[in-house]
């Protein structure tokens, strides 16, 4: 069995595996777990409201602007670069396609009515450069901040690699770097793709799946409460 | 050897010295020569010996066969092939049994150590009666022509790489030239079958430097394996750009847009299809509107289907995502209710 076959299979399987395992195992753990009673009077009774948090800390607030400028422009040039890198390369849409066929019996236009727009590679190309650089920039910000520094730790630094990977490897396997086969440098893209969904529900990122529930679940407390979003 | 030299033979068979020194020119190309070569390459071939060639099909469907023999018809390059000294190739040759084998053991014996041995077809390793030629099964005609031959092209993908007879469930234990023999330079010349310029590319460039060309890690002259289908493919525009072919008739189809998403196996295919093309350069498989098959590659027949795209068919199946859902709930269920658990007990009660 070669590199790339592996990578293509046993490796693929055991990694979708272990990643749908870990996240059912991560959110339903978090999500069944008893929330305390608020015996106190609510001072607003539409706690509901609140869950517009999730889209207000979704953008940077005006007070708090010089110092999260950074890491704002940098999270959402990496998670656009990343996503659309991710959801609208012709390959990846097909792999999708495919995966929506195995369990659905249709594919994805079957399935939620429209085609799945791809992009041409050009602009999957930029959006993975600028992906890649904001994730440079954000790993020399978190060395060069004293505090950042302190308080990361090696998931931290996992996290970023296993996220950094598959993209440098899909933008390698794309240009054919330094002349290596292709097939080559596909199976090690499809390889750090694997890490990252082995590494993915027991690390920082699955913030990816508790984000937002996290932020409405804040923002109906606050607003239960009473305070100013 | 009392055969006359190489030029001595063209010449003999109408072939102009202009339309000599374009064959050694655009050989000498294919073969990622550069052009000052030429005049070696055109002086080595004029005063080649031809040399004597033992070719042995084994597991094979003749494809091969009949690439090399028929599909140029009677240009320069098929002269080159006549041109040397083809001592056995059963499928070719008048003589049959006893008188057809006495042939080859002459043959050897009168070249030992210089004769090139040609093989196509596989080499099955199971019961030996699977393949046998006059009584004598593959793996030994094969152990002892070895011995003897100064180099090996192992021609076609079976040859290769155990080709289609190697594909699973495999049920002669078919497997590749180079998995027998060890101690000699072996060539693969793969494809199913291969371009019969690259055969005659290889056979050139033995006749020029008496050696075998640089080769891959398949052991593939890397002349004419050093890069992708997709590499050189005049498609390759519209993947850049993302216009894709959905099915065979539509109308992406009939602009000649990427077949990618109809499974063509070009981005992982070395051969050189693309550039030197087939049927004395008309076109090749994907000019002719379909997708690459991966023929030249190891396994190409149990690599999924022709038709599902590449980044497809391999991430498993519904029951296994089923399961992986299960145990994945049931797993978060059960640490939910032991941290629950917990909480009770740390709220007393």
């Amino acid at each position: 069995m070669s590199l790339l076959e592996f990578a293509r299979g046993p490796a693929l399987q055991w990694s979708i595996t272990i990643f749908i395992v870990g996240v059912l195992w991560r959110l339903l753990g978090v999500f069944l777990l008893r929330t305390k009673k608020d015996l106190s009077e609510p001072r607003n009774p539409a706690a509901w409201k609140g869950l517009r948090l999730i889209a207000l800390r979704s953008w940077p607030r005006r007070e708090f602007l010089e110092g999260t400028a950074f890491g704002e422009v940098m999270g959402y040039a990496f998670h656009v670069g990343f996503l659309v890198s991710l959801f609208f390369f012709t390959p990846h849409v097909l792999f999708f396609a495919d995966v929506a066929r195995g369990l659905f019996g249709t594919d994805l236009r079957g399935l939620i009515g429209v085609g799945w727009p791809t992009l041409p590679n050009g602009i999957i190309t930029l959006l993975s450069a600028v992906a890649i650089a904001a994730l440079v920039a954000v790993l020399i910000h978190r060395f060069v901040n004293p505090v950042k520094r302190l308080i990361s730790n090696f998931d931290d630094y996992f996290s970023w690699f296993v996220t950094i990977a598959p993209l440098a490897t899909g933008m390698a396997a794309f240009s054919h770097l330094a002349g290596w086969p292709y097939e080559r440098l596909l199976a090690f893209h499809l390889l750090s793709v694997e890490l990252l969904l082995v590494w993915f529900p027991f690390g920082k990122l699955m913030h990816a799946f508790t984000i937002f529930a996290a932020r409405g679940a804040t923002g109906m407390i606050f607003e239960r409460r009473g305070a100013s979003l | 050897m009392s055969s006359p030299a190489l030029g001595e033979f063209l010449r003999s068979r109408g072939v102009t010295r202009r339309d000599f020194l374009r064959f050694c020119a655009s050989t000498t190309a294919a073969m990622g020569l550069p052009a000052s070569l030429v005049p070696r390459v055109a002086a080595a071939l004029e005063q080649a010996r031809r040399p004597s060639v033992i070719w042995l099909p084994f597991q094979e469907c003749t494809g091969c066969t009949e690439s090399i023999t028929r599909a140029h018809g009677a240009t320069i390059e098929s002269l080159i092939f006549e041109a040397i000294s083809l001592d056995y190739q059963h499928t070719l040759q008048a003589a049959a049994g006893d008188a057809a084998e006495r042939v080859r053991e002459q043959a050897m014996k009168d070249n030992w150590g210089k004769y090139l041995l040609i093989v196509d077809g596989s080499i099955p390793t199971g019961n030996p009666g699977y393949s046998t030629i006059a009584g004598h099964d593959n793996r030994s005609i094969l152990e002892e022509a070895a011995k003897g031959a100064a180099a090996i092209v192992a021609l076609g993908s079976c040859a290769a790489f155990g080709g289609i007879p190697g594909a699973a469930p495999n049920p002669t234990g078919a497997v590749a030239v180079s998995a027998i023999v060890k101690d000699k330079p072996i060539v693969n010349v793969s494809g199913c079958p291969p371009i019969p310029v690259v055969i005659t590319g290889v056979l050139t460039q033995y006749l020029t430097f008496g050696k075998v060309p640089e080769l891959d890690a398949l052991g593939r002259p890397k002349a004419f394996y050093g890069q992708t289908i997709h590499d050189r493919c005049y498609r390759r525009p519209f993947y850049e750009r993302g216009q894709f072919a959905d099915s065979f008739d539509d109308d992406g189809a009939r602009q000649g847009w990427c077949l990618y998403k109809l499974g063509c196996k070009g981005p992982t295919t070395y051969n050189a299809c693309a550039t030197v093309k087939w049927n004395n350069g008309t076109s090749f498989p994907i000019e002719a509107g379909h997708g690459c098959i991966g023929c030249a590659e190891p396994g190409f027949w149990d690599k999924g289907g022709f038709y599902q795209p590449l980044s497809t068919g391999r991430w498993g199946n519904a029951r296994t995502v089923g399961t992986a859902i299960g145990v994945g709930a049931a797993l978060g269920v059960a640490s939910a209710a032991i941290a629950r658990k917990r909480q009770r007990a740390a709220e007393g009660g």
